[in-house]
Protein backbone atom coordinates (compact mmCIF):
# COMPACT_ATOMS: atom_id res chain seq x y z
CA UNK A 1 0.00 0.00 0.00
CA UNK A 2 1.52 3.32 -1.01
CA UNK A 3 1.26 6.49 0.98
CA UNK A 4 -1.25 8.02 -1.38
CA UNK A 5 -3.75 5.26 -0.76
CA UNK A 6 -4.19 6.35 2.85
CA UNK A 7 -6.13 9.38 1.67
CA UNK A 8 -9.03 7.43 0.25
CA UNK A 9 -11.77 4.99 1.26
CA UNK A 10 -12.66 4.84 4.94
CA UNK A 11 -10.32 7.66 5.94
CA UNK A 12 -11.76 10.20 3.52
CA UNK A 13 -15.31 8.98 4.13
CA UNK A 14 -15.07 9.30 7.92
CA UNK A 15 -13.25 12.62 7.67
CA UNK A 16 -15.89 14.16 5.41
CA UNK A 17 -18.95 12.43 6.88
CA UNK A 18 -18.22 11.42 10.46
CA UNK A 19 -20.86 9.26 12.10
CA UNK A 20 -19.80 9.71 15.72
CA UNK A 21 -18.69 13.36 15.86
CA UNK A 22 -21.24 15.07 18.07
CA UNK A 23 -21.67 16.16 21.69
CA UNK A 24 -22.80 13.41 24.06
CA UNK A 25 -24.27 15.16 27.07
CA UNK A 26 -25.28 12.02 28.96
CA UNK A 27 -21.76 10.58 28.84
CA UNK A 28 -20.60 8.50 31.79
CA UNK A 29 -16.94 8.83 30.80
CA UNK A 30 -15.19 11.79 29.13
CA UNK A 31 -11.51 12.20 28.29
CA UNK A 32 -9.57 14.71 26.21
CA UNK A 33 -6.71 13.56 24.03
CA UNK A 34 -4.18 15.98 22.57
CA UNK A 35 -1.18 15.80 20.27
CA UNK A 36 0.61 18.98 21.36
CA UNK A 37 3.00 19.18 18.42
CA UNK A 38 0.21 18.74 15.83
CA UNK A 39 -2.66 20.58 17.45
CA UNK A 40 -4.85 17.48 17.12
CA UNK A 41 -7.39 17.65 19.90
CA UNK A 42 -10.34 15.40 20.63
CA UNK A 43 -12.75 14.88 23.50
CA UNK A 44 -14.03 11.33 23.62
CA UNK A 45 -17.32 10.64 25.40
CA UNK A 46 -18.74 7.23 26.27
CA UNK A 47 -21.97 5.97 27.73
CA UNK A 48 -21.13 2.71 29.50
CA UNK A 49 -23.95 0.56 30.86
CA UNK A 50 -23.36 -2.81 32.51
CA UNK A 51 -19.84 -3.00 31.09
CA UNK A 52 -21.01 -2.28 27.55
CA UNK A 53 -20.22 0.87 25.58
CA UNK A 54 -23.71 1.67 24.37
CA UNK A 55 -22.68 4.94 22.75
CA UNK A 56 -19.35 6.51 21.78
CA UNK A 57 -18.93 9.97 20.34
CA UNK A 58 -16.21 12.57 20.04
CA UNK A 59 -15.67 16.20 19.23
CA UNK A 60 -12.48 17.83 18.13
CA UNK A 61 -10.29 19.33 15.51
CA UNK A 62 -7.15 18.30 13.74
CA UNK A 63 -5.89 16.53 10.66
CA UNK A 64 -7.95 14.12 8.58
CA UNK A 65 -6.06 11.13 9.95
CA UNK A 66 -6.71 11.99 13.61
CA UNK A 67 -10.37 12.84 13.08
CA UNK A 68 -11.21 9.92 10.78
CA UNK A 69 -9.34 7.42 12.95
CA UNK A 70 -11.26 8.62 16.04
CA UNK A 71 -14.56 8.35 14.17
CA UNK A 72 -13.77 4.83 12.95
CA UNK A 73 -12.81 3.87 16.50
CA UNK A 74 -15.98 5.31 18.04
CA UNK A 75 -18.15 3.49 15.53
CA UNK A 76 -16.27 0.21 16.04
CA UNK A 77 -16.45 0.15 19.85
CA UNK A 78 -20.13 1.03 20.04
CA UNK A 79 -22.05 -1.95 21.48
CA UNK A 80 -18.77 -3.67 22.47
CA UNK A 81 -17.93 -4.56 26.05
CA UNK A 82 -15.20 -2.52 27.70
CA UNK A 83 -12.88 -5.55 27.53
CA UNK A 84 -13.59 -6.03 23.81
CA UNK A 85 -12.98 -2.34 23.17
CA UNK A 86 -9.68 -2.46 25.02
CA UNK A 87 -8.58 -5.49 23.01
CA UNK A 88 -9.49 -3.70 19.77
CA UNK A 89 -7.54 -0.63 20.83
CA UNK A 90 -4.51 -2.78 21.59
CA UNK A 91 -4.83 -4.53 18.23
CA UNK A 92 -5.06 -1.21 16.39
CA UNK A 93 -2.13 0.32 18.25
CA UNK A 94 -0.06 -2.79 17.50
CA UNK A 95 -0.92 -2.48 13.81
CA UNK A 96 0.14 1.19 13.80
CA UNK A 97 3.39 0.22 15.54
CA UNK A 98 4.02 -1.95 12.49
CA UNK A 99 3.36 -5.31 14.13
CA UNK A 100 2.01 -8.12 11.94
CA UNK A 101 -1.65 -8.93 12.63
CA UNK A 102 -3.42 -12.24 12.12
CA UNK A 103 -6.23 -12.32 9.55
CA UNK A 104 -8.65 -12.66 12.44
CA UNK A 105 -7.26 -9.56 14.16
CA UNK A 106 -7.41 -7.60 10.92
CA UNK A 107 -11.02 -8.65 10.42
CA UNK A 108 -11.87 -7.55 13.97
CA UNK A 109 -10.72 -4.00 13.16
CA UNK A 110 -13.11 -3.64 10.23
CA UNK A 111 -12.51 -0.35 8.38
CA UNK A 112 -9.75 0.57 10.81
CA UNK A 113 -7.56 -2.04 9.13
CA UNK A 114 -7.43 0.30 6.11
CA UNK A 115 -5.20 2.60 8.17
CA UNK A 116 -2.38 0.05 8.29
CA UNK A 117 -0.27 2.09 5.85
CA UNK A 118 0.11 4.82 8.48
CA UNK A 119 2.53 2.50 10.27
CA UNK A 120 4.93 3.45 7.47
CA UNK A 121 4.36 7.20 7.98
CA UNK A 122 6.29 7.86 11.21
CA UNK A 123 5.33 11.53 11.28
CA UNK A 124 1.63 10.63 11.29
CA UNK A 125 1.52 7.68 13.66
CA UNK A 126 0.51 9.86 16.60
CA UNK A 127 -2.43 11.27 14.60
CA UNK A 128 -3.82 7.81 13.89
CA UNK A 129 -3.31 6.72 17.50
CA UNK A 130 -5.01 9.68 19.18
CA UNK A 131 -8.60 8.39 19.42
CA UNK A 132 -7.54 4.87 20.35
CA UNK A 133 -5.03 6.05 22.93
CA UNK A 134 -7.72 8.26 24.47
CA UNK A 135 -10.08 5.26 24.63
CA UNK A 136 -7.40 3.22 26.37
CA UNK A 137 -6.79 6.05 28.83
CA UNK A 138 -10.46 6.09 29.79
CA UNK A 139 -10.42 2.34 30.30
CA UNK A 140 -7.03 2.24 32.10
CA UNK A 141 -7.97 5.08 34.43
CA UNK A 142 -11.21 3.33 35.18
CA UNK A 143 -9.31 0.22 36.25
CA UNK A 144 -6.55 2.07 38.14
CA UNK A 145 -8.99 4.16 40.11
CA UNK A 146 -10.79 1.00 41.20
CA UNK A 147 -7.77 0.14 43.45
CA UNK A 148 -7.65 -3.49 42.39
CA UNK A 149 -11.30 -3.64 41.57
CA UNK A 150 -11.56 -3.82 37.81
CA UNK A 151 -15.31 -3.32 37.84
CA UNK A 152 -15.45 -0.47 35.31
CA UNK A 153 -19.07 0.23 36.06
CA UNK A 154 -18.40 0.92 39.72
CA UNK A 155 -16.53 4.10 38.80
CA UNK A 156 -17.79 7.59 38.43
CA UNK A 157 -17.33 9.30 35.12
CA UNK A 158 -14.35 11.60 34.91
CA UNK A 159 -15.01 15.27 35.42
CA UNK A 160 -14.85 16.80 31.93
CA UNK A 161 -13.53 20.12 33.29
CA UNK A 162 -10.70 18.33 35.06
CA UNK A 163 -9.88 16.36 31.93
CA UNK A 164 -9.70 19.56 29.93
CA UNK A 165 -7.43 21.18 32.53
CA UNK A 166 -5.10 18.17 32.47
CA UNK A 167 -5.00 18.27 28.69
CA UNK A 168 -4.17 21.98 28.78
CA UNK A 169 -1.26 21.21 31.09
CA UNK A 170 -0.03 18.57 28.63
CA UNK A 171 -0.24 21.13 25.83
CA UNK A 172 1.63 23.75 27.83
CA UNK A 173 4.41 21.25 28.55
CA UNK A 174 4.64 20.26 24.92
CA UNK A 175 6.01 23.47 23.43
CA UNK A 176 8.71 22.61 20.95
CA UNK B 1 30.68 26.47 -9.52
CA UNK B 2 29.13 28.59 -12.23
CA UNK B 3 29.37 32.34 -11.82
CA UNK B 4 26.51 34.16 -13.46
CA UNK B 5 25.30 37.73 -13.74
CA UNK B 6 22.29 39.15 -11.96
CA UNK B 7 20.34 39.19 -15.23
CA UNK B 8 21.10 35.51 -15.82
CA UNK B 9 20.14 34.71 -12.23
CA UNK B 10 16.71 36.21 -12.82
CA UNK B 11 16.01 33.49 -15.38
CA UNK B 12 14.32 31.25 -12.85
CA UNK B 13 13.62 28.56 -15.45
CA UNK B 14 17.37 27.92 -15.62
CA UNK B 15 19.29 26.42 -12.72
CA UNK B 16 23.07 26.68 -12.87
CA UNK B 17 23.39 26.11 -9.09
CA UNK B 18 21.82 22.71 -8.52
CA UNK B 19 24.93 20.85 -9.68
CA UNK B 20 26.89 22.36 -6.76
CA UNK B 21 24.63 20.65 -4.20
CA UNK B 22 25.20 16.88 -3.93
CA UNK B 23 21.87 16.20 -2.21
CA UNK B 24 19.94 17.94 -4.97
CA UNK B 25 21.89 15.95 -7.55
CA UNK B 26 21.19 12.69 -5.69
CA UNK B 27 17.51 13.63 -5.25
CA UNK B 28 16.95 14.96 -8.73
CA UNK B 29 13.17 14.30 -8.56
CA UNK B 30 12.72 16.13 -5.27
CA UNK B 31 11.31 19.65 -5.05
CA UNK B 32 13.06 20.78 -1.86
CA UNK B 33 11.09 23.72 -0.46
CA UNK B 34 12.16 23.64 3.17
CA UNK B 35 15.36 25.66 3.17
CA UNK B 36 14.08 27.87 5.99
CA UNK B 37 14.30 24.81 8.25
CA UNK B 38 17.71 23.85 6.99
CA UNK B 39 19.46 24.66 3.73
CA UNK B 40 21.27 22.20 1.51
CA UNK B 41 25.06 22.39 1.50
CA UNK B 42 27.30 22.96 -1.49
CA UNK B 43 30.00 20.40 -2.26
CA UNK B 44 32.72 22.87 -1.22
CA UNK B 45 31.35 23.01 2.33
CA UNK B 46 31.23 19.21 2.59
CA UNK B 47 34.73 18.98 1.10
CA UNK B 48 36.07 21.45 3.65
CA UNK B 49 34.79 19.28 6.51
CA UNK B 50 36.32 16.19 4.98
CA UNK B 51 39.60 17.98 4.25
CA UNK B 52 39.82 19.03 7.88
CA UNK B 53 39.55 15.46 9.10
CA UNK B 54 41.79 14.05 6.38
CA UNK B 55 44.62 16.57 6.46
CA UNK B 56 44.68 18.48 9.76
CA UNK B 57 42.66 16.54 12.30
CA UNK B 58 44.00 17.36 15.75
CA UNK B 59 42.75 19.34 18.71
CA UNK B 60 42.96 23.03 17.86
CA UNK B 61 44.32 25.75 20.15
CA UNK B 62 46.43 23.76 22.57
CA UNK B 63 48.71 21.58 20.46
CA UNK B 64 52.15 22.89 19.61
CA UNK B 65 52.74 20.67 16.60
CA UNK B 66 52.10 21.21 12.90
CA UNK B 67 48.63 19.66 12.61
CA UNK B 68 47.27 21.48 15.62
CA UNK B 69 48.57 24.75 14.27
CA UNK B 70 46.79 24.03 10.96
CA UNK B 71 43.56 23.14 12.81
CA UNK B 72 43.78 26.36 14.80
CA UNK B 73 44.39 28.28 11.59
CA UNK B 74 41.27 26.69 10.02
CA UNK B 75 39.12 28.07 12.85
CA UNK B 76 40.76 31.49 12.69
CA UNK B 77 40.26 31.66 8.92
CA UNK B 78 36.59 30.76 9.24
CA UNK B 79 36.18 33.35 11.99
CA UNK B 80 37.49 35.98 9.60
CA UNK B 81 35.15 34.69 6.86
CA UNK B 82 32.18 35.14 9.19
CA UNK B 83 33.34 38.59 10.31
CA UNK B 84 33.73 39.78 6.72
CA UNK B 85 30.35 38.25 5.80
CA UNK B 86 28.48 40.40 8.32
CA UNK B 87 30.60 43.54 8.04
CA UNK B 88 32.70 43.17 11.19
CA UNK B 89 36.37 44.19 11.27
CA UNK B 90 37.34 42.66 14.61
CA UNK B 91 36.98 38.90 14.22
CA UNK B 92 37.41 38.45 17.99
CA UNK B 93 33.80 39.60 18.18
CA UNK B 94 32.69 36.38 16.46
CA UNK B 95 31.77 33.62 18.92
CA UNK B 96 31.13 30.13 17.56
CA UNK B 97 28.18 28.36 19.16
CA UNK B 98 26.09 25.36 18.13
CA UNK B 99 23.29 27.33 16.49
CA UNK B 100 21.27 30.55 16.67
CA UNK B 101 19.28 29.18 19.61
CA UNK B 102 22.43 28.77 21.65
CA UNK B 103 23.68 32.23 20.62
CA UNK B 104 20.44 33.84 21.80
CA UNK B 105 20.46 31.81 25.00
CA UNK B 106 23.98 33.04 25.69
CA UNK B 107 22.69 36.62 25.62
CA UNK B 108 19.60 35.81 27.66
CA UNK B 109 21.43 33.71 30.26
CA UNK B 110 24.63 35.72 30.58
CA UNK B 111 23.85 39.33 29.74
CA UNK B 112 20.16 39.67 30.68
CA UNK B 113 20.42 38.69 34.37
CA UNK B 114 23.29 41.14 34.86
CA UNK B 115 21.10 44.13 33.99
CA UNK B 116 17.41 43.19 34.34
CA UNK B 117 15.55 44.25 37.47
CA UNK B 118 11.90 44.07 38.43
CA UNK B 119 9.97 46.67 36.46
CA UNK B 120 12.35 46.59 33.50
CA UNK B 121 11.06 45.57 30.10
CA UNK B 122 12.38 43.33 27.35
CA UNK B 123 10.79 44.00 23.97
CA UNK B 124 10.51 41.30 21.30
CA UNK B 125 8.05 40.83 18.46
CA UNK B 126 5.13 38.40 18.34
CA UNK B 127 6.69 36.88 15.22
CA UNK B 128 9.77 35.51 16.99
CA UNK B 129 10.83 31.93 16.50
CA UNK B 130 10.66 30.20 19.90
CA UNK B 131 14.48 30.53 19.92
CA UNK B 132 14.20 34.29 20.35
CA UNK B 133 11.13 34.13 22.56
CA UNK B 134 11.53 31.52 25.27
CA UNK B 135 15.03 32.68 26.38
CA UNK B 136 13.62 36.19 27.03
CA UNK B 137 10.38 34.88 28.51
CA UNK B 138 12.44 32.85 30.98
CA UNK B 139 14.94 35.66 31.64
CA UNK B 140 12.01 37.93 32.51
CA UNK B 141 10.45 35.28 34.73
CA UNK B 142 13.73 34.90 36.63
CA UNK B 143 14.41 38.63 37.08
CA UNK B 144 10.93 40.08 37.50
CA UNK B 145 11.18 42.01 34.25
CA UNK B 146 8.24 42.20 31.85
CA UNK B 147 8.19 40.77 28.33
CA UNK B 148 6.57 43.16 25.85
CA UNK B 149 5.50 42.17 22.34
CA UNK B 150 5.70 44.31 19.21
CA UNK B 151 2.74 43.37 17.01
CA UNK B 152 2.71 43.95 13.26
CA UNK B 153 -0.17 45.34 11.22
CA UNK B 154 -2.14 43.17 8.79
CA UNK B 155 0.67 43.41 6.22
CA UNK B 156 3.23 42.23 8.75
CA UNK B 157 4.73 45.67 9.28
CA UNK B 158 5.89 46.83 12.71
CA UNK B 159 4.95 50.50 12.46
CA UNK B 160 6.72 53.43 14.08
CA UNK B 161 3.62 54.02 16.24
CA UNK B 162 3.89 50.44 17.51
CA UNK B 163 7.61 50.91 18.28
CA UNK B 164 6.91 54.14 20.19
CA UNK B 165 4.09 52.46 22.11
CA UNK B 166 6.26 49.54 23.21
CA UNK B 167 9.84 50.82 23.45
CA UNK B 168 10.19 53.28 26.31
CA UNK B 169 12.25 54.27 29.35
CA UNK B 170 11.72 50.88 31.02
CA UNK B 171 13.10 49.03 27.99
CA UNK B 172 16.51 47.46 28.63
CA UNK B 173 16.70 45.00 25.74
CA UNK B 174 15.05 44.85 22.33
CA UNK B 175 15.52 41.54 20.51
CA UNK B 176 13.85 41.03 17.17
CA UNK B 177 14.04 38.67 14.25
CA UNK B 178 15.38 40.25 11.07
CA UNK B 179 13.13 38.13 8.83
CA UNK B 180 10.11 36.20 10.11
CA UNK B 181 10.28 32.45 9.54
CA UNK B 182 6.49 32.36 9.11
CA UNK B 183 5.43 35.67 7.54
CA UNK B 184 8.60 36.14 5.51
CA UNK B 185 8.62 39.88 6.25
CA UNK B 186 11.80 41.86 6.83
CA UNK B 187 11.59 43.87 10.03
CA UNK B 188 12.85 47.48 10.27
CA UNK B 189 15.92 46.65 12.36
CA UNK B 190 17.68 49.98 11.73
CA UNK B 191 14.69 51.90 13.03
CA UNK B 192 14.19 49.56 15.98
CA UNK B 193 17.87 49.99 16.84
CA UNK B 194 17.50 53.78 16.87
CA UNK B 195 14.45 53.53 19.13
CA UNK B 196 16.21 51.09 21.46
CA UNK B 197 19.40 53.13 21.69
CA UNK B 198 17.41 56.32 22.28
CA UNK B 199 16.10 54.66 25.45
CA UNK B 200 19.53 53.35 26.46
CA UNK B 201 18.54 49.79 25.60
CA UNK B 202 20.59 47.29 23.61
CA UNK B 203 19.39 45.88 20.27
CA UNK B 204 19.82 42.19 19.47
CA UNK B 205 18.93 40.61 16.14
CA UNK B 206 17.97 37.05 15.27
CA UNK B 207 19.47 36.72 11.79
CA UNK B 208 18.64 33.03 11.29
CA UNK B 209 16.21 33.74 8.44
CA UNK B 210 17.80 36.84 6.92
CA UNK B 211 21.41 35.70 6.62
CA UNK B 212 20.66 33.07 3.92
CA UNK B 213 18.78 35.53 1.71
CA UNK B 214 19.93 39.12 2.02
CA UNK B 215 23.27 40.82 2.64
CA UNK B 216 23.50 41.57 6.36
CA UNK B 217 25.88 44.29 7.54
CA UNK B 218 25.75 44.79 11.29
CA UNK B 219 27.33 48.25 10.96
CA UNK B 220 24.44 49.34 8.73
CA UNK B 221 21.90 47.75 11.08
CA UNK B 222 23.55 49.47 14.03
CA UNK B 223 22.62 46.62 16.37
CA UNK B 224 24.63 45.37 19.36
CA UNK B 225 24.46 41.63 18.68
CA UNK B 226 23.41 39.25 15.92
CA UNK B 227 22.77 35.51 16.10
CA UNK B 228 22.54 33.03 13.25
CA UNK B 229 22.82 29.35 12.43
CA UNK B 230 25.46 27.93 10.10
CA UNK B 231 23.15 25.25 8.73
CA UNK B 232 20.74 27.82 7.34
CA UNK B 233 23.51 29.62 5.46
CA UNK B 234 24.56 26.45 3.59
CA UNK B 235 27.08 25.35 6.21
CA UNK B 236 27.05 22.18 8.33
CA UNK B 237 24.62 21.53 11.18
CA UNK B 238 25.99 22.10 14.66
CA UNK B 239 27.76 25.42 14.13
CA UNK B 240 26.21 28.76 14.94
CA UNK B 241 27.44 32.30 15.42
CA UNK B 242 27.00 35.04 17.96
CA UNK B 243 28.41 38.38 16.99
CA UNK B 244 28.35 41.09 19.63
CA UNK B 245 30.25 44.31 20.16
CA UNK B 246 33.54 43.82 22.00
CA UNK B 247 32.45 45.81 25.09
CA UNK B 248 29.33 43.73 25.41
CA UNK B 249 31.15 40.39 25.09
CA UNK B 250 33.82 41.51 27.51
CA UNK B 251 31.18 42.51 30.07
CA UNK B 252 29.50 39.10 29.89
CA UNK B 253 30.33 36.07 32.01
CA UNK B 254 30.89 32.77 30.24
CA UNK B 255 27.94 30.39 30.28
CA UNK B 256 30.02 27.22 30.39
CA UNK B 257 33.37 26.76 32.06
CA UNK B 258 36.03 24.14 31.53
CA UNK B 259 38.57 23.44 28.84
CA UNK B 260 39.93 25.91 26.32
CA UNK B 261 38.18 28.95 27.84
CA UNK B 262 40.52 29.82 30.72
CA UNK B 263 43.48 32.03 31.30
CA UNK B 264 44.75 30.69 34.63
CA UNK B 265 43.34 28.13 37.04
CA UNK B 266 44.20 27.47 40.67
CA UNK B 267 42.57 25.15 43.18
CA UNK B 268 40.18 27.89 44.21
CA UNK B 269 39.92 30.32 41.33
CA UNK B 270 39.92 30.67 37.58
CA UNK B 271 40.29 33.55 35.18
CA UNK B 272 38.89 33.62 31.70
CA UNK B 273 40.57 33.75 28.34
CA UNK B 274 39.95 36.87 26.26
CA UNK B 275 36.96 36.96 23.87
CA UNK B 276 35.93 34.98 21.93
CA UNK B 277 37.67 32.04 23.60
CA UNK B 278 36.00 32.54 26.98
CA UNK B 279 32.66 31.57 25.42
CA UNK B 280 33.97 28.61 23.40
CA UNK B 281 34.25 25.96 26.07
CA UNK B 282 35.69 22.56 25.21
CA UNK B 283 36.72 21.29 21.81
CA UNK B 284 34.79 23.03 19.06
CA UNK B 285 33.40 21.46 15.89
CA UNK B 286 36.45 22.63 13.99
CA UNK B 287 35.53 20.71 10.82
CA UNK B 288 32.04 22.19 10.90
CA UNK B 289 33.47 25.66 11.43
CA UNK B 290 35.77 25.13 8.43
CA UNK B 291 32.70 23.97 6.46
CA UNK B 292 30.84 27.13 7.42
CA UNK B 293 33.77 29.24 6.24
CA UNK B 294 33.75 27.43 2.90
CA UNK B 295 29.98 27.89 2.53
CA UNK B 296 30.31 31.61 3.17
CA UNK B 297 33.11 31.93 0.58
CA UNK B 298 30.92 30.02 -1.88
CA UNK B 299 27.98 32.44 -1.62
CA UNK B 300 30.32 35.44 -1.59
CA UNK B 301 31.93 34.20 -4.80
CA UNK B 302 28.53 33.83 -6.46
CA UNK B 303 27.62 37.32 -5.28
CA UNK B 304 25.07 38.01 -2.58
CA UNK B 305 23.34 40.56 -4.80
CA UNK B 306 22.97 37.92 -7.53
CA UNK B 307 21.53 35.36 -5.12
CA UNK B 308 19.25 37.92 -3.47
CA UNK B 309 17.81 38.95 -6.85
CA UNK B 310 17.16 35.34 -7.86
CA UNK B 311 15.50 34.44 -4.56
CA UNK B 312 13.32 37.53 -4.69
CA UNK B 313 12.15 36.54 -8.18
CA UNK B 314 11.53 32.93 -7.12
CA UNK B 315 9.68 33.84 -3.92
CA UNK B 316 7.48 36.45 -5.58
CA UNK B 317 6.61 33.96 -8.33
CA UNK B 318 5.73 31.37 -5.70
CA UNK B 319 3.40 33.81 -3.91
CA UNK B 320 1.77 34.83 -7.19
CA UNK B 321 1.21 31.27 -8.37
CA UNK B 322 -0.29 30.11 -5.07
CA UNK B 323 -2.45 33.23 -4.85
CA UNK B 324 -4.06 32.31 -8.17
CA UNK B 325 -5.74 29.33 -6.49
CA UNK B 326 -8.89 30.54 -4.74
CA UNK B 327 -8.68 27.88 -2.03
CA UNK B 328 -5.23 29.00 -0.90
CA UNK B 329 -4.88 31.50 1.93
CA UNK B 330 -1.47 33.15 2.00
CA UNK B 331 -0.32 33.86 5.55
CA UNK B 332 1.71 37.04 5.54
CA UNK B 333 1.89 40.13 3.36
CA UNK B 334 -0.25 40.34 0.22
CA UNK B 335 2.68 42.00 -1.59
CA UNK B 336 4.71 39.14 -3.15
CA UNK B 337 7.87 41.26 -2.94
CA UNK B 338 7.53 41.51 0.85
CA UNK B 339 8.23 37.77 1.29
CA UNK B 340 11.91 37.01 1.91
CA UNK B 341 12.33 33.36 0.91
CA UNK B 342 9.27 32.24 2.89
CA UNK B 343 5.71 31.59 1.68
CA UNK B 344 3.30 30.34 4.36
CA UNK B 345 -0.18 29.27 3.37
CA UNK B 346 -3.11 27.08 4.15
CA UNK B 347 -5.20 24.99 1.81
CA UNK B 348 -8.64 26.02 3.05
CA UNK B 349 -10.23 23.49 5.38
CA UNK B 350 -7.40 20.95 5.06
CA UNK B 351 -5.00 20.39 7.92
CA UNK B 352 -1.38 21.31 7.03
CA UNK B 353 -0.14 17.89 8.09
CA UNK B 354 -2.46 16.25 5.57
CA UNK B 355 -1.27 18.72 2.94
CA UNK B 356 2.40 17.98 3.55
CA UNK B 357 1.88 14.20 3.74
CA UNK B 358 0.13 14.21 0.38
CA UNK B 359 2.75 16.54 -1.10
CA UNK B 360 5.43 14.13 0.09
CA UNK B 361 3.87 11.45 -2.12
CA UNK B 362 4.42 13.87 -5.01
CA UNK B 363 8.05 14.34 -3.89
CA UNK B 364 7.51 17.92 -2.79
CA UNK B 365 9.12 18.70 0.58
CA UNK B 366 7.48 21.51 2.55
CA UNK B 367 7.16 22.20 6.26
CA UNK B 368 3.83 22.02 8.07
CA UNK B 369 3.03 22.84 11.66
CA UNK B 370 3.52 25.73 14.04
CA UNK B 371 7.04 26.51 12.77
CA UNK B 372 8.26 27.10 16.33
CA UNK B 373 6.09 30.22 16.38
CA UNK B 374 3.05 29.11 18.39
CA UNK B 375 2.32 32.54 19.92
CA UNK B 376 2.27 34.15 16.46
CA UNK B 377 -0.16 31.61 14.98
CA UNK B 378 -2.34 31.79 18.10
CA UNK B 379 -2.38 35.60 17.96
CA UNK B 380 -3.26 35.53 14.25
CA UNK B 381 -5.94 32.93 15.05
CA UNK B 382 -4.72 30.63 12.27
CA UNK B 383 -6.90 27.52 12.10
CA UNK B 384 -5.38 24.57 14.03
CA UNK B 385 -2.53 26.91 15.05
CA UNK B 386 -0.59 25.60 12.14
CA UNK B 387 0.16 26.24 8.49
CA UNK B 388 2.12 25.04 5.49
CA UNK B 389 5.35 26.74 4.52
CA UNK B 390 7.27 26.61 1.27
CA UNK B 391 10.68 28.22 1.58
CA UNK B 392 13.11 28.86 -1.22
CA UNK B 393 16.79 29.29 -1.87
CA UNK B 394 18.75 30.27 -4.95
CA UNK B 395 19.22 26.59 -5.87
CA UNK B 396 15.48 26.28 -6.50
CA UNK B 397 14.01 27.01 -9.90
CA UNK B 398 10.66 27.49 -11.61
CA UNK B 399 10.08 23.74 -11.91
CA UNK B 400 10.02 23.47 -8.10
CA UNK B 401 7.22 26.05 -8.01
CA UNK B 402 5.37 24.18 -10.79
CA UNK B 403 5.68 21.00 -8.73
CA UNK B 404 4.43 22.80 -5.61
CA UNK B 405 1.38 24.16 -7.41
CA UNK B 406 0.63 20.75 -8.97
CA UNK B 407 0.92 19.15 -5.53
CA UNK B 408 -1.48 21.70 -4.00
CA UNK B 409 -3.97 20.89 -6.75
CA UNK B 410 -3.52 17.17 -6.03
CA UNK B 411 -4.31 17.80 -2.34
CA UNK B 412 -7.48 19.68 -3.29
CA UNK B 413 -8.57 16.94 -5.71
CA UNK B 414 -8.07 14.23 -3.08
CA UNK B 415 -10.27 16.08 -0.60
CA UNK B 416 -12.82 17.58 -2.96
CA UNK B 417 -12.72 15.58 -6.19
CA UNK B 418 -11.64 16.97 -9.56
Amino acid sequence: MGLESIYQGALMEHNSYPTCKYPLDEATHVHEGVNPSCGDDIVLSLIVEDGVIVEAAFQGSGCAISQASADIMAELVTDKTVEEAEALAETFLAMIRGEELTEEQKASLGEAAELEGISRMPARVKCAQLGWRTLKQIIDEGEDAGSGNSDFEALDGEDPAQAAAEAAAVRAAGIE
Amino acid sequence: MTKITKEEALDIAANPFKQDFPLLVNESELAFLDSAATAQRPRVALDAQRTFYETMNSNPLRGLYRLSVAATQAIDDARRDVARFIGVEDSDEIVFTRNASESLNLLALSYAPSILEPGDEVVISIMEHHSNLIPWQQACARTGATLVFLRPDSEGVITEEEMDAKIGPKTKIVSCTHVSNVLGVRNPIEQLTQKAHAQGALMFVDGAQSMPHIPVDVRALGCDALAFSGHKVFGPMGVGVLWAKRELLESMDPLYTGGEMIDNVTEATATWAPIPMKFETGTQDAAGIAGLGAAIRYVEDLGLDVLEAREAALTAECVRRLSELDYIDIIGPTDPAAHIGVVSFNVRGIHPHDVSSIMDTANVAIRAGHHCAQPLLAWMDVENGSCCRASLAFYNDESDIDRLVDAVKLVWRIFHGA
